[in-house]
């Protein structure tokens, strides 16, 4: 732990100076690149609206905020994880030739995801006032779970991006669980006529978006073994992604 | 205390198909018992010293593990056996233009270099006009990487390796980039460094350029550790005649038998080309 936080610190400047890469990158030093981040979320949800509400609003109170809770969890989560999946192999030709600690590229493709997350919440926060959702402090709490999302997120991209040096077909495979996942964490629809409604919690993009849901629309805290659960998931996928790195951060090479 | 100490150093090389293959592909030859990985080692035994001030030349055919050997020194890769230890801050010039990113101007470039290479902020601040003037690229410092030649793109790639000062210099084919007066400017700046006490490793198919800089030798065939020797001029001798006659040394005998063989056959050729030059008068 000492020698983590040690090595971040010898790292913060090749740290920052690959955000700003990806940031680069990524807009390209455009405006509208900023804007389309926020637009394009705001697109799906449009039309989700527009489709979905003819089937679930009425069983569900601000089916607005229902919908776009899922949205942005799912987003922030596909996209880090999308990004973090390629972060090795698109800088190959640097870590094959300069002795880099690895995880600093998956690191800095979380923060721009984790950036855009930002961007997408205030446009959320909005959007809760517009649909007559009163704030409360307790919306703080709201940290927890993108806390721990991250984390998670940063896990999940541990493991991702190692099997995609390996198999490069992973790209497709992660395509499709990515859309199951999406059917999977109910971002349209209500649990609630399920029978087995708790196996919705073995999807830790559904416990997280729950979470939010609970906050926001119930006006309810989540119980502590709730709280507990999101950490679990977080705490479980970062251990097994280090382990994954430790074992194979030298064998990368090959491969590449 | 050496700079460089390389004990029994092994390293294994994976091949075979693996690359290429996805995941469904793996497991259905792993479950078919098809899926192969053949091993190789890149270098084995591989053992030597480097004190403060030495100069290493590595020889060797193209596959005797020259650039794996490098990697493990530069810490990119660990050996499979063996211990390898540095005492100081390594500079690497291997492949000098790739890494960079084409939408960043020179300046961010430069500092993401820097950063990758393991500078801190107040270094590359401190150094960035030496590394701009150096490279003479201070015309150009917000434009475009892409806009740039590729000549100016290893100009700034050598400026920010070379200016550090480092402990240990490792020097991968390179010794000078650029055309014209750039290349006589970096391998004037790299002979400066060499001469500022550092310890380093050269690798090149240029014997000569091993015999003018180097003091130690280390001569590589498939892995093997064929010497490692600081009778420079001997061992190149007796490298250059194994090249032609391919016959490997086993014993100090051979050595002693190739380095004459070499000057013999210089000798003769000599005398040929004085012959001919003789003839060409005539």
């Amino acid at each position: 732990m000492e020698k983590l936080l040690h090595n971040l610190k010898k790292n913060r400047f090749l740290f920052e100076q690959l955000v700003h890469r990806d940031f680069t990158q990524k807009y390209k030093r455009s405006i509208l690149g900023m804007g389309w981040s926020v637009l394009s979320p705001l697109l799906t949800l449009l039309i989700m609206k527009i489709i979905f509400t003819e089937f679930f609003a009425k069983d569900i109170p601000h089916y607005t905020i229902y919908l776009f809770s899922g949205n942005i969890i799912l987003s922030y989560y596909k996209e880090a994880t999308k990004n973090g999946m390629n972060s090795l192999v698109d800088n190959a030709k640097i870590f094959t030739k300069i002795n880099v600690p690895k995880y600093m590229f998956l690191l800095s493709k979380n923060v721009s995801a984790l950036v855009n997350f930002g961007l997408t919440l205030i446009v959320y926060f909005m959007f809760c006032i517009i649909d007559g959702i009163t704030f409360h402090p307790r919306m703080l709490l709201l940290v927890y779970p993108v806390l721990c999302l991250m984390l998670f997120n940063i896990g999940v991209g541990l493991v991702l991006s190692a099997m995609f040096v390996f198999f490069r077909d992973v790209r497709y495979l992660y395509d499709v669980f990515l859309t199951l996942i999406t059917y999977l964490s109910a971002v349209f629809y209500s649990v609630d006529k399920f029978s087995f409604k708790r196996m919705f919690l073995c999807n830790p993009v559904y416990v997280y978006i729950k979470y939010f849901r609970t906050i926001v629309i119930d006006g309810k805290i989540p119980s502590l073994s709730y709280h507990l659960l999101c950490a679990f998931y977080a705490v479980i996928f970062i251990i097994i992604g280090a382990i994954v790195y430790k074992k194979h951060n030298h064998s990368f090479l090959y491969y590449l | 205390m050496s700079v460089i100490d390389c004990n029994k150093v092994s390293i294994r090389y994976i091949t075979g198909d693996f690359k290429a293959i996805g995941l469904k592909e793996y497991l259905i030859r792993k479950l078919t018992h098809k899926y192969h990985v053949t091993e190789f080692w890149a270098d084995k035994d591989v053992t030597f010293k480097l004190e403060k001030g030495d100069m290493l030349g590595i020889i060797g055919a193209n596959g005797a593990g020259k650039s794996t050997l490098l990697k493990a020194v530069t810490g990119i890769m660990i050996p499979t056996y063996g211990s390898l230890t540095t005492h100081g801050t390594i500079a690497a010039l291997l492949e000098l233009g790739s890494g960079f990113d084409d939408d960043m101007t020179v300046k961010e470039n430069a500092y993401l270099r820097g950063a990758l290479l393991g500078y801190t902020h107040e270094f590359m601040d401190e150094k960035y006009n030496e590394i701009i003037e150096f490279a003479e690229l201070q015309d150009f410092q917000e434009y475009q990487f892409k806009q740039l030649s590729s000549g100016m793109k290893s100009r700034l790639a050598f400026s920010i390796a070379c200016l550090v000062n480092p402990d240990i210099i490792i020097l991968d084919e390179v010794l000078s980039v650029g055309d014209g007066a750039f290349r006589k400017k970096s391998g004037d700046k790299m002979k400066e460094i060499l001469d500022s006490g550092v310890t380093g490793i050269l690798v090149s198919h240029t014997i000569d350029q091993i015999r003018e800089l180097c003091n130690k030798v280390l001569w590589l065939d498939h892995g093997k550790q064929i010497a490692f020797t600081d009778e420079v001029e001997l061992y190149c001798d007796a490298y250059e005649e194994f090249l032609m006659t391919k016959k490997l040394p086993k014993k100090r005998q051979d050595i002693d038998n190739l380095a004459e063989g070499h000057l013999v056959r210089v000798q003769a050729e000599e005398e040929e080309r004085a012959k001919a030059r003789a003839k060409g008068k005539i």
